[in-house]
């Protein structure tokens, strides 16, 4: 009996009995449709956050101040310090010390309320120099970003995150205007465009940038600390030297041991695999879940296999009787058992697949399903087909021809 | 085919024993069956239940192999064969005639005739033909498309037989086929098999019904696990 006969047979006998068949692939189908699911889900999430990263800029590099201990001996975690320097960043940006930097900004963090006639709106400032557009990848839509003659004056000039601006100035265009800032009026120079997501939960539309000097004034900073340095490297190629360099160049103006450093440098790869841990956690976590209903799926085929071998002992007997041999029946029962679970991994392809479709806009995340799970998800229904399959298989090609027909 | 005192016997039995074994309980059902079926023969073989016919039938089948002694079904010693075996020479050289029909349900008639040629390994078209010369050869033309549900007992009977003509064999094999129908059915199939037999066939019928055995050319009595008579017809009454 060829193959293609067995399998055309295969599927009669499956047919045969369809609410049962179709019972029995129900287990398949939730499990392989769950498991596509749960795949796309986490697969989107790292894409998601991947794009957020990348949105950040390309090729960057983000040295933040270590912990602080305050005076009761409080620590107070990596960014609480203010070990960073303006003096720090400009030497960062020395061609001769750091080569590999290509463009470094320094940057401030505060908040604040601005005042723009009878409105008034609270964002986060950030205060920088020239170069933070560049680096953060962010572009205006209008008017222009501050000069280096402005910060080095601390000019009274700011720069609206898209947001922002619409909240301040509901109609005409906000360059041009003035807001005031504790009392300070500054004249709004341009509008950052909108840079569409987020990496941090805050809105990178919603704030107000200015030149690291006037920041300082409006947030009252200490000193000459600065909250975070972005530095650029001139190429992928060159981000891991420009990190070893900026390294060596801290410690050494900080006069202190590796070991000691007060200060971290992290890089989006870095932000990348720790935000993928965490998804990659829950991916396998809803993934075994998944894995574990393939698997009662999988006894489900098994259990209605022996049913139906203990329903068709006649049968085999007949089938035995008029030339099959052992083999060809164990590979009739075999191939039923896996075109149950081929069908039933098509079906929970084609649910996981509408899932992924019908499911983002409902739960706001975003469901990325791959080729390759996909194709994945049908041979593991195909071999847990086949798997749990073999037990019953190998019973009725062991039944007796005399017995098998006897049976009543 | 015909008959010819030169041909080798299809069936050959020497010192054929099958002892049953369930624990420590040994029952002997065949205790040594020495007998020889030509072509074209028409065998009854009676015995009332208990007997070893079914035993007999059993391995005249090929569905068991003997305990002792040796079995040579068309010149082949069948005695020794693994199962697999067994179930190409039942295949090519057996075709059964049921009690209970054993027809599958979800076949149409035809499906059901061509199930040995499949396990043969013909082509489908080809076996298509043949099963449906075979329908008519048992005055089933105009059924092929039926399922056996939407026939009657004798009308299923006939497919059966029909299914047993199908690969040619050298011996038809008809356990109790009259068993499970009513008088006119069974005069009906009796008429079919006659019909077999004049056509050149081997046949052996196993049954329990004295007027069912009438029918045949040659009547086997068996009791206690060993042949007890061996009647021809015109011989003994």
């Amino acid at each position: 009996m060829s193959w293609l006969e067995t399998f055309r047979a295969g599927i009669e006998a499956v047919r045969a009995h369809r609410l049962r068949s179709l019972l029995t692939m129900l287990g398949i189908v939730i499990g392989i449709s769950s498991v596509i699911l749960t795949v796309g889900l986490g697969q989107g999430a790292q894409d998601e956050v991947k794009d957020q990263i990348s949105a950040l800029g390309s090729n960057l590099l983000i040295v933040s101040p270590g912990s602080s201990t305050s005076s009761s001996g409080v620590r107070g975690g990596f960014g609480s310090a203010s070990t960073l320097t303006l003096q720090d960043a400009t030497a960062m940006a020395d061609r001769y010390v750091v080569p590999d930097a290509a463009k470094v900004a320094p940057t401030t963090s505060g908040s604040t309320s601005l005042t723009a006639g009878e409105t008034n709106w609270t964002t986060s400032v950030v205060g920088t120099t020239t170069a933070w557009l560049d680096v953060r990848a962010r572009a205006l839509s209008s008017g222009r970003f501050f000069t280096a003659q402005e910060v080095e004056q601390a000019a009274d000039v700011v720069v609206l995150g898209s947001d922002t601006a619409s909240e301040l100035f509901s109609f005409g265009s906000p360059v041009g205007q003035t807001v005031t800032v504790d009392g300070t009026p500054m004249s709004v120079i341009g509008v950052l465009a909108s840079s569409g997501s987020s990496s941090t939960g805050s809105s990178e539309d919603d704030q107000a940038v200015m030149p690291i000097g006037t920041a300082k004034q409006v947030t009252g900073g200490s000193g000459s600390s600065v909250s975070t340095i972005y530095v650029e490297a001139g190429s992928a190629e060159t981000l891991a030297a420009a990190y070893q360099e900026i390294d060596a160049l801290l410690l050494n103006l900080h006069g202190v041991s590796a070991a000691a450093a007060d200060f971290s440098i992290s890089t989006q790869d870095s932000l990348v695999e720790t935000a993928n841990a965490t998804n990659q956690t829950l991916t396998v976590l809803l993934g075994g879940i998944a894995a574990i209903s393939l698997l009662v799926g999988g006894i489900g085929v098994m259990n209605i296999m022996l049913v139906s071998v203990t329903e068709r002992v006649r049968e085999i007997g007949l089938r035995k009787a008029l030339g099959a041999t052992p083999k060809v029946i164990r590979r009739q029962f075999l191939v039923e058992a896996s075109v149950l679970g081929l069908a039933g991994g098509v079906v929970g392809v084609l649910i996981g697949t509408v899932g992924a479709q019908v499911l983002p806009p409902l739960i706001d995340q975003p469901v990325s399903v791959s080729v390759v799970a996909t194709l994945a998800a049908i041979g593991t229904a195909l071999a847990l087909g086949i798997g749990f399959g073999v037990y019953p298989a190998s019973r009725a090609a062991r039944l007796t021809p005399i017995d098998a027909l006897r049976s009543e | 085919m015909t008959a010819s005192h030169l041909d080798p016997p299809i069936i050959e039995l020497t010192g054929v024993r099958k002892t049953y074994r369930s624990g420590s309980i040994e029952f002997e059902a065949l205790r040594g069956i020495d007998t020889g079926i030509d072509a074209g023969e028409y065998v009854a073989v009676i015995g009332p239940s208990g007997s070893g016919k079914s035993t007999l039938m059993n391995l005249l089948g090929c569905l068991d192999n003997p305990t002792e002694g040796h079995y040579r079904l068309a010149g082949e010693d069948v005695s020794e064969m693994s199962e697999a075996q067994l179930a190409e020479v039942r295949n090519r050289r057996i075709g059964f005639v049921f009690q209970q029909f054993n027809l599958l349900a979800s076949l149409p008639a035809w499906r059901n005739v061509e199930l040995p040629l499949v396990y043969a390994g013909m082509p489908r078209a080809e076996r298509r033909e043949r099963a449906i010369a075979a329908l008519g050869r048992v005055g089933l033309s105009d059924r092929t498309e039926n399922r056996p549900g939407e026939l009657s007992g004798g009308q299923q009977q006939r497919v059966a037989v029909a299914r047993a003509l199908v690969t040619e064999p050298a011996l038809i094999l008809a356990d109790e086929p009259t068993g499970n129908l009513d008088s006119g059915s069974t005069a009906d199939v009796l008429d079919l098999l006659d019909e077999l037999h004049a056509s050149g066939r081997t046949i052996v019928l196993i049954t329990h019904e004295h007027d069912v055995a009438a029918r045949a050319s040659r009547r086997l009595i068996i009791s206690d696990g060993r042949i007890t008579s061996d009647e021809r017809a015109g011989v003994t009454p």
